[in-house]
């Protein structure tokens, strides 16, 4: 069977799962961390379960407010809170713990956070910088692999596809869960590029090592042959490789689980966007290329 | 390799394995557990190493170290506001801030304290972290407050002074009094080296005001100690010898070119007193750490546990035998944390969980290679040849892209262009040591155990 005959399938594959996403980040945006804007974020787990059960949000809301207005609270499970803030200093968080201990009981501070505006400002250009460092550094060295431009750039812009995708889900999921976006997910955006060019590059050797051996064939054929003989070890490697992420997403601690659900796309994607989107665009390019030449 | 090569260099995994299986293995392991309706309740306690060699105090007890979101504590970020101070001493004002920073919270008995030195451009900052600080506030005053740098003279002391000084916590105060001259009027201290003795001192000079003052002090106090107090606390006590007009002194004293440098550094810290402002405050509590590293802990288990049942499933023998090297795998890791120091993060506790099941890519990559060279007509044990040959490749090639994206994430040069944090770097070191240990893991060691144990499982196979 050619498997690349359908290239219009995956790209419409790849289109359903970037476009709303997408869409959401055009609307939306992501929900950046303190790390990126700067302010202030207090955890706290209230210790007198009786009292921490009957209270609402909006009531903890409006006792702070006088003192200080809360931007958002949010519940981590297991009786804790996230305050979220402008930048506060130590003695305004004593304040506004002392408050909370009058009117709910003894909490315990799980964490306490404060980052000023500059170092966020920083954060974003560091991130963008790491980010184009790699996606360059990883498109030379497959130019300089396969002595072709063409299966440098289809590379880098299937990792691309993979990190859009992966932008997108987070900013839906900043847009209705209130995920936020900071430096851990940066990092796993990294790493899924890593992922995504794993593969590819697997493939791409088997392209090379395919075209000596069959020159007479066509790319699309090799490229064909090449998938096939490639895809039960891709998948076999991302299915272990799922297997651990998916035990970490579900029983892993909390504080690292979007960390580690980002990872989990950007492996799933990774997977997929080798075979059916680096491959692909790769053909497309060589047909046109083609084509030009026979004009 | 011929077959006894490999027997040979089966045995030395054994060893390695064993032994990196004592450094991983936790130096306290208390299992309190129920099975089957029993109780079961013991502890393990691994002696450390410790022993005598020639001499030599040799002692480990190779344990992990936590980072501090595991462990609980608090990261601040400090900027050293430089505007007063001239180009060319920012550096050594920002390590001498270093030093004194350091010094005051060894003093206040924080164990593994590290402060980091970090330029931005024309930012100079440092990145403090104290491990099991719960009081920001005590802690900001510790860290953030400008070093003090006093001269104070020795006094003559009544009979009943002495008697209440000695009994008395300010004893110091009393001892020594102060005498307005402070580090605001000190220009510089520099390290020097005599000229005949060649024996290092410490050159100091001071501005007009101080010039006067000093003149004033030594002229009437000779042969009497003028202490130098930093924060309260004397750091060198040398004595009047003659009277300092010209507001140039030089310190002599039993010092060692190293104690002569430092004391330098602190004497300009007290003389460049830097302003420190917090640019960012991290307080991490340690009940999230410990819960946290207990999921993580099962999850790995749990996957590990899984990605065997799939390995021996899909594979069968060779499955097995991948999965004993993804075992050693996991010992060798630990054993390399350990030894190496790599600060234990939670990201990096999933970096860690991650590669494991990276890990064992290699080995499916030669598995499904050698079902491809069978389906092509070879036998078995050519095809496991030609898998571990034409693997290499291919496992090299794809790994590099982790390396280069492991390298960016730690930033071992430390550039000011790319991340600095604590968390990012824990991150991106186990997946660099994961990458690097998991092609030994997939290539090397599986093609031993492979060629040792898979003759003795499939006999037919390899008879020829």
């Amino acid at each position: 069977m050619n498997l690349m005959k359908h290239k219009k399938i995956y790209f419409l594959i790849s289109a359903f799962f970037l476009i709303p996403g997408l869409i959401s980040l055009i609307l939306f945006g992501l929900k950046p961390a303190i790390d990126f804007t700067g302010g202030s974020l207090l955890e706290f787990q209230f210790i007198d379960e009786v009292k921490a059960e009957n209270y609402s949000i909006e009531e903890l809301k409006q006792s702070l407010q006088e003192l200080y207005p809360v931007e958002s609270i949010q519940k981590t499970g297991d009786n804790s809170l996230i305050l979220r803030a402008k930048e506060i200093t130590n003695q305004e968080k004593e304040l506004i713990v002392d408050s909370i201990v009058n009117e709910f009981g003894e909490i315990r501070v799980l964490r306490f956070e404060t980052v000023g505006p500059i170092l966020g400002q920083e954060l974003l250009k560091k991130t963008i910088t790491a980010i184009l460092l790699v996606a360059a550094v990883i498109a030379i060295y497959i130019w300089q692999q396969f002595h072709d431009l063409k299966f440098g750039i289809s590379a880098v812009l299937a990792m691309f596809h993979d990190s859009l995708i992966l932008l997108g889900i987070f900013s839906l999921l900043g847009h209705f869960r209130a995920v936020e976006v900071d430096v851990l997910f940066v990092t796993a955006v990294l790493t899924t590029l890593s992922f995504s060019i794993h593969d590819t590059v697997v493939l791409y050797n088997r392209i090379r090592e395919l075209k000596k051996k069959h020159r007479h064939l066509s790319l699309e054929e090799i490229a064909n042959a090449a998938v096939w003989k490639t895809l039960g070890r891709s998948i076999n490697d991302s299915f272990t490789i799922i297997i651990m992420l998916l035990s970490l997403v579900l029983l892993g601690g909390e504080s690292i689980r979007y960390f580690t659900l980002a990872l989990l796309i950007g492996a799933i994607t990774g997977t997929y966007s080798s075979s059916f989107t680096a491959v692909p665009i790769l053909l497309v390019w060589e047909e046109l290329a083609n084509r030009q030449k026979h004009k | 390799m011929s077959k006894k090569s490999n027997t040979r260099a089966f045995f030395w995994l054994l060893l390695l394995t064993i032994i990196a299986a004592y450094i991983a293995f936790p130096t306290r392991l208390a299992v309190d557990t129920k099975i089957f309706n029993k109780k079961i309740q013991f502890v393990i306690n691994k002696p450390p190493i410790d022993f005598y060699f020639w001499g030599k105090h040799v002692y480990k007890d190779f344990e992990l170290k936590k980072g501090l979101d595991i462990q609980g504590g608090m990261q601040v970020v400090l900027r050293a506001k430089m505007n007063e101070i001239a180009n060319e001493d920012r550096e050594t004002a920002l390590e001498s801030a270093r030093e004194i920073i350091s010094r005051r919270v060894d003093l206040y008995g924080i164990s593994e304290p590290t402060i980091q030195v970090a330029r931005l451009e024309d930012d100079y900052r440092l990145i403090v972290e104290l491990p099991g600080v719960d009081d920001p506030q005590q802690a900001l005053d510790l860290v953030g407050k400008t070093a003090e740098l006093e001269f104070r003279l020795e006094r003559e002391l009544s009979d009943a002074e002495l008697a209440i000084a000695t009994q008395s916590a300010n004893f110091l105060d009393m001892y020594f009094a102060p005498t307005g001259l402070t580090g605001q009027q000190l220009k510089r201290a520099q390290l020097q080296f005599d000229q005949q003795t060649a024996k290092p001192q410490i050159a100091l000079e001071f501005d007009d005001s101080g010039r006067d003052l000093f003149a004033e002090i030594t002229k009437n106090n000779i042969n009497k100690m003028l202490a130098i107090f930093i924060d309260g606390l004397p750091v060198v006590t040398p004595t009047i010898s003659t009277a300092i007009l010209d507001g140039r002194a030089i310190m002599t004293g039993d010092f060692s070119v190293e104690e002569a440098k430092n004391l330098a550094i602190q004497l300009n810290a007290g003389a460049l007193p830097v302003n420190i402002e917090v640019l960012e405050q991290k307080n991490i509590g340690a009940s999230l750490g410990d819960e946290s590293v207990q999921k993580s802990i099962i999850a790995g288990v749990v996957g590990l546990a899984l990605v065997i049942l799939f390995m021996v499933l899909y594979y069968g023998w060779l499955g097995v035998i991948s999965s004993l090297a993804l075992i050693i795998y996991a010992i060798l890791t630990i054993a390399i944390y350990k030894i190496i120091g790599v600060v234990l993060t939670l990201p990096g506790i999933a970096g860690l969980i991650l590669t494991i099941g990276m890990a064992v890519d290699a080995n499916i990559l030669i598995f499904e290679r050698m079902k491809e060279e069978q389906r092509a007509g070879r036998n078995y044990a050519e095809a496991l040849e030609l898998g571990f040959g034409r693997a290499w490749d291919t496992v090299k090639d794809a790994n590099l892209a982790s390396i280069i994206t492991a390298l960016v994430l730690i930033n071992p040069l430390n550039f000011s262009f790319l991340n600095t944090s604590g968390l990012v770097k824990g991150f991106g070191i186990t997946f660099l040591l994961g990458s690097l240990l998991s092609m030994f893991t997939g290539m090397t060691v599986s093609k031993i155990l492979v060629k040792q144990l898979m003759p003795l499982i499939k006999p037919k196979e390899f008879q020829s």
